[in-house]
């Protein structure tokens, strides 16, 4: 607010923008000038990524594959147009592929190249997936990345480690958690947590305390 | 590590890059594939340990792209930051930046 500049005002001054957000700013008006790119379909674009597209998309397709076994199949088997089926797609998703937690195998993804990420089911992804530890660390130490995240599994679950790729994205389906039998489809997928499809993170159990 | 966050972006210029890169990628001036090249490259100093792939390299692998393809020169990018820059100290608080506000702007 006005109270916390600390600069006398005696003059008349102007704007704060920064270093950054000039070249931004420069970037886009050289490119709507030249015909690149609309500027309504820019706004349009931001408001989709914050307010519509998120991880709730992903939840309900794990909800749905934990309780309709042809919708499981057809997700595994072939995961983009399964999806599709909810009405769930786009740019970053167009190649997709679910794989399934049981109590023999865990799945972590990862994007050691940059941060490919499945958009359509999750959103964008958080700071740490993009970060060098996680990016370095998932493929090394898969056991120590998940214990920072405080998920111990048993020795004998294998750990398998997917590295996405910009034309093929994964997402983890994580395993239905025990005392989730009377839950309907929308009850189940608010028990699933982003983390837990991409591998950080498991499915919260229904009278369990949430966890991130 | 895994604090809840509170949006995809942090900052309005973030939310138009992504948004910058996803239209263009979109309208075909390049491919996921060649994104996601230019991108591991800048984050990938020669000279220094490997950056996280947030939206400031966003911007760097973008002016990357549009240097090479000939759309936006870096020289041209400068010319017009320093002129977003002058617009914005003649701004008054509150007001829209725009170019038009730039004291050098010529005819």
């Amino acid at each position: 607010m006005a109270q916390d500049h600390s600069h006398d005002h005696d003059h008349p001054h102007g704007s704060e923008l920064s270093p950054i957000e000039a070249r931004v700013r420069a970037l886009e008006s050289l490119l709507v000038e030249k015909g690149y790119v609309e500027p309504a379909a820019l706004d349009a674009l931001v408001e989709m990524y914050e307010t519509k597209v998120g991880p709730h998309n992903g939840a309900r397709v794990v909800a749905r594959a934990w309780t309709d076994p042809d919708f499981r199949a057809r997700l595994l088997a072939d995961a983009t147009p399964a999806i599709a089926e909810l009405g769930i797609g786009g740019r970053g998703g167009e190649h997709m592929i679910v794989v399934e937690n049981t109590p023999d195998t865990h799945n972590l993804v990862v994007c050691t190249l940059c941060s490919c990420y499945p958009w359509p089911v999750l959103g964008l992804p958080p700071v740490w997936y993009k970060a060098p530890p996680y990016r370095a660390r998932a493929v090394i130490d898969p056991r120590g990345v998940l214990a920072e995240f405080g998920v111990t599994l048993p020795e004998t679950t294998r750990i398998t480690v997917w590295d996405s790729t910009a034309e093929t994205r994964f997402m983890v389906l994580p395993m239905r958690p025990a005392g989730s039998k009377g839950l309907d489809e929308a009850q189940l997928a608010g028990l699933v947590t982003r983390d837990a499809m991409i591998g950080t993170g498991l499915a919260h159990s229904p009278a369990g305390e949430a966890r991130p | 590590m895994s604090a809840p966050e509170p949006g995809p972006f942090a900052a309005p210029w973030e939310a138009q890059v992504f948004a910058l890169v996803v239209s263009l990628q979109e309208s075909g001036l390049f491919t996921w594939a060649e994104w996601a090249d230019t991108l591991g490259a800048a984050i990938r100093p020669p000279d220094g340990p490997e950056a996280p792939a947030n939206y400031g390299r966003w911007l760097a692998a973008l002016e990357a792209i549009l240097a090479r393809r000939g759309v936006a020169g870096t020289d041209a990018v400068e010319v017009r930051s320093r002129a977003f820059l002058r617009a914005a100290e003649a701004t008054p608080h509150g007001q829209p930046i725009v170019l038009g506000n730039d004291p050098l702007r010529g005819g």
